[in-house]
This record gives C-alpha cells, sequence and structure tokens, in this order.
C-alpha cells in the first residue's frame, strides 16, 4: 500500500480533512443545500435566508470534524446544528411530515458534498480520497442522528404540552341546579389530576356558592387506594367550605373492588348514578328551603 | 381457548405514565382471556396498587405478566418486581392501616383479597418481588385459608 507524504502522515486524518474541506467549500456547499428539500420548504420567502442556514450548519460540522468526534452524538459542534435545524424539524413536524421524510430529507444532504469532495480531489491519492469519504459519510451521519433526535424530542414536548392541556380540560365544574356542581371525571385519577380536581371543584363552591358537589366517577376505569384517598381528601375539603359532598357513578365492579380492598367510605355520601345523586341534593335542597319558608312564616 | 401472544409481557415501571400503561394492559390482557368484567376490575386494581408500592417504595422496577392455566381454567400471573430498600416486616406491612408512605395503608393488603394466590417476597437490602395470580371464573382447586 502506497502511503503518500511520509513525513505529514503521523497529523493527517480523514476526520481534520472533512474539516478543512468544509471550510474551504462553505460558499458552494451552502448553495447546493439551499435548494435541498429540507432547507427549501422551510425558507421559501427568500433563497438567502436558506444558504446562511446552510453556513450555520457547515460551520458547526466542520468545528465538529476539526474536534474529530464524527461519530460522537454529544459532540460540541451539534448544539448549534440541533438548535438551527431543530428549529426547522420542528416546523417540518407542524407541517405534518413525519419523522421518516425528515430523516430522508437529511440523507439528501450527503449527495451533493460528496460529489463536490469527489470533483475537488481528482489530484489526490485514492486511498486518501477514500477515507476522507468515509469520514464525511460518517459525519453526515451523524448529523441525522442529531436531526432525528431533535425531531423526537420536540414530538415529546408536544405530548407533555398536551398532557398539561388534558389536565385542565379534561375537569370542567358543571352547574347542575343553583347551589349544585358536578364533576365527571374521567380518565385515570392520578395525584396531578386529582389536585387540579379539588382546586377547581373547590374555586367552583365559591364561585357559584354551591351547598352540594357531586363527584361523577363513572368515567374513571380504576378506583385504587390512591384514587379513594384522592376522593376522600376532595371530599373533606369541600365539607370545610360548607358544601356537601356526593360521589356517584360507582358501578358495581368498582364496589365490589372498593369492598375487597378494604376502603371504607362510610363517611362520604354515594349513589349509583348521576340522576340519583342529583336527586338526592335536590330532595335535601327542597327540604333546606322548606325550612327556610316556615321560618319566615312562623313567626306569625 | 386460543391464548393471543399479546398477552405475555415485561413492562418498566418507572413513572405515574407506566402505571397507566399498566392498567390497561392488565385489563385487556385479563378480557382476552376470558375474564368477567367483576374479575377484571379487580385484577387491574391489584395491579394497580403492586405497581405503584414498587413505584413508590421500590425506587421503580418492573412488571411481567404471563398467562397460566390449569385444566380449561385460565388465569394471569403478574409478577412485580423492584431492587429497591426491601420489607423490614412483610407481617406488619401487609396488615390493614399500616402505611410508610402516608397513604391509607390498605394497598398491599388490599391487593391479597383481590386475587386468589399472593406472595410476598422481600429481604432489607435486597427489593421486593410479589406475585398475584387471578383466575378468570374461580381458582381451579381448594383455596388455602389467608
Amino acid at each position: 500500500m502506497r502511503v503518500p507524504e511520509h513525513e505529514t502522515e503521523a497529523q493527517w486524518s480523514p476526520s481534520r480533512e472533512v474539516g478543512d474541506f468544509l471550510r474551504r467549500f462553505r460558499e458552494q456547499i451552502a448553495q447546493r443545500w439551499a435548494d435541498a428539500t429540507l432547507f427549501r420548504t422551510v425558507f421559501t420567502v427568500s433563497r438567502d435566508e436558506a444558504v446562511e442556514a446552510c453556513k450555520v450548519v457547515i460551520d458547526a460540522l466542520s468545528v465538529v470534524a476539526a474536534s474529530e468526534r464524527i461519530e460522537d452524538i454529544e459532540a460540541p459542534g451539534f448544539a448549534v446544528v440541533r438548535e438551527q435545524l431543530g428549529r426547522m424539524s420542528a416546523s417540518h413536524v407542524r407541517m405534518g411530515r413525519t419523522p421518516a421524510q425528515i430523516a430522508n430529507e437529511v440523507a439528501a444532504l450527503r449527495v451533493p458534498v460528496t460529489e463536490l469532495l469527489a470533483a475537488e480531489s481528482r489530484d489526490l491519492p485514492t486511498e486518501r480520497v477514500q477515507r476522507t469519504t468515509l469520514a464525511l459519510t460518517v459525519l453526515m451521519g451523524t448529523l441525522r442522528l442529531a436531526v432525528m433526535e431533535t425531531t423526537l424530542t420536540e414530538g415529546e414536548e408536544l405530548i407533555d404540552r398536551q398532557r398539561q392541556q388534558l389536565l385542565e380540560f379534561a375537569t370542567p365544574v358543571i352547574k347542575l341546579w343553583d347551589g349544585i356542581v358536578a364533576v365527571p371525571l374521567i380518565g385515570t385519577l392520578d395525584s396531578a389530576r386529582s389536585q387540579v380536581v379539588m382546586e377547581s371543584l373547590l374555586e367552583a363552591v365559591v364561585a357559584q356558592q354551591a351547598r352540594f358537589a357531586i363527584l361523577d366517577i363513572t368515567g374513571v376505569p380504576t378506583v385504587d387506594t390512591l384514587v379513594a384517598q384522592h376522593l376522600m381528601k376532595t371530599v373533606a375539603a369541600a365539607r370545610l367550605m360548607g358544601a356537601e359532598c356526593i360521589v356517584s357513578g360507582i358501578r358495581p365492579a368498582i364496589a365490589q373492588t372498593i369492598v375487597h380492598l378494604g376502603i371504607d367510605l362510610g363517611s362520604v355520601v354515594t349513589r349509583a348514578t348521576l340522576a340519583d345523586a342529583l336527586a338526592f341534593t335536590l330532595q335535601r335542597q327542597g327540604t333546606g328551603a322548606a325550612v327556610g319558608v316556615s321560618a319566615e312564616v312562623d313567626p306569625t | 381457548m386460543h391464548v393471543p401472544s399479546t398477552v405475555a409481557a415485561r413492562l418498566p415501571i418507572g413513572s405515574d405514565m407506566d402505571l397507566t400503561w399498566i392498567r390497561q394492559h392488565v385489563r385487556q390482557a385479563a378480557a382476552e382471556l376470558g375474564f368477567g368484567l367483576v374479575q377484571q376490575t379487580k385484577l387491574v386494581t391489584a395491579a394497580s396498587e403492586l405497581a405503584r408500592n414498587t413505584l413508590v417504595h421500590g425506587g421503580g422496577g418492573h412488571m411481567e405478566c404471563t398467562p397460566v392455566a390449569r385444566g380449561r381454567i385460565h388465569g394471569l400471573r403478574l409478577v412485580f418486581t423492584d431492587s429497591g430498600p426491601g420489607i423490614p416486616d412483610t407481617e406488619l406491612a401487609l396488615s390493614d392501616g399500616y402505611t410508610s408512605g402516608g397513604g391509607l395503608g390498605m394497598g398491599l393488603g388490599g391487593a391479597r383479597r383481590l386475587v386468589h394466590e399472593f406472595t410476598l417476597d422481600s429481604r432489607p437490602g435486597e427489593g421486593t418481588t410479589v406475585t398475584i395470580t387471578a383466575w378468570a371464573s374461580g381458582p381451579p382447586y381448594p383455596r388455602r385459608a389467608l
């Protein structure tokens, strides 16, 4: 095997060569990349912006290559790439593109650079060109990984935001009657959810001057000890504020499970259905009103 | 009865979201094995209690879900494993009203009452393994006194 340039062979490294190449042909690569789907679809207004964005990515890649960490997705240079391409892939995701499409678009960036590298290094020894091309390919592969990572993180953030929104929207407090509010609970009642439920219920008790609050658990699939504890705490808190709490929507399977678990709901008024609970509260309110009326009439 | 291959699984327990996943998996598995609604709810509730214990007291772990059969009767075996601090006094932990974590203290004993078979294996410092089995229609043998 022929080894060229003996005196510099010790210092020569394919990845540094790639870094050097990226620096020297920054302008040409940026011009080629700006026409690639990945950049063209984001910077629709101005091509110059696309070229600038490409240059940011190329500079970052050449820093990574110069530091000889072309396989390391954690390399410092990739932070810049993440920021730049992360913003772009986020807007791609918002446009409804799948991660696979984005991955393909990033992969499409490789061909223009390798072609340019091949054209520019015709005069160099074959073995050296091969090793440089390989290093460039590895670097582009790592770039693809970095973009995918950013795209997926963006997806996770989206899910987190939606979970937060669910927390707020999934617990509406409904005014059923004068002085009667109800919360239909739906889904898993974990600590975060039940905290939101308790707060919105107590706020509604104050705002509606409610004397009765109905917690309907028809839509809660599992009532374990934690859920029961949350329910009892909510009931106790509502009681402290002068509202009587009724838990409704206890299905037969749930009732049997609660009994086996050994949870004592004796201190809580419970009803099988929301209708039963409403009838109960109306009855109680009715007698209260009657007493009020008779108290006014009595003094005569 | 054909046992669907989706029943057997090993699920991680590392966050509240994992508990939701476990409840859903156990409910679906029990339904596929022909559990009635009451049996399903009991088993899911027991799984929920034990998975939460694994998460809160054991610092996370995993659950293994295996279909079992005795003759024509199908059942589901769930094994909850953690490598947490373990339980020094298992009898005390199983007694109702005893809690070390601010709960109602009914979870472990309640879970035992909700299933047909229950074994608790724990050594201080070496973690805890709880194995429960529930059958679709009553245990296929006389039940041992608890």
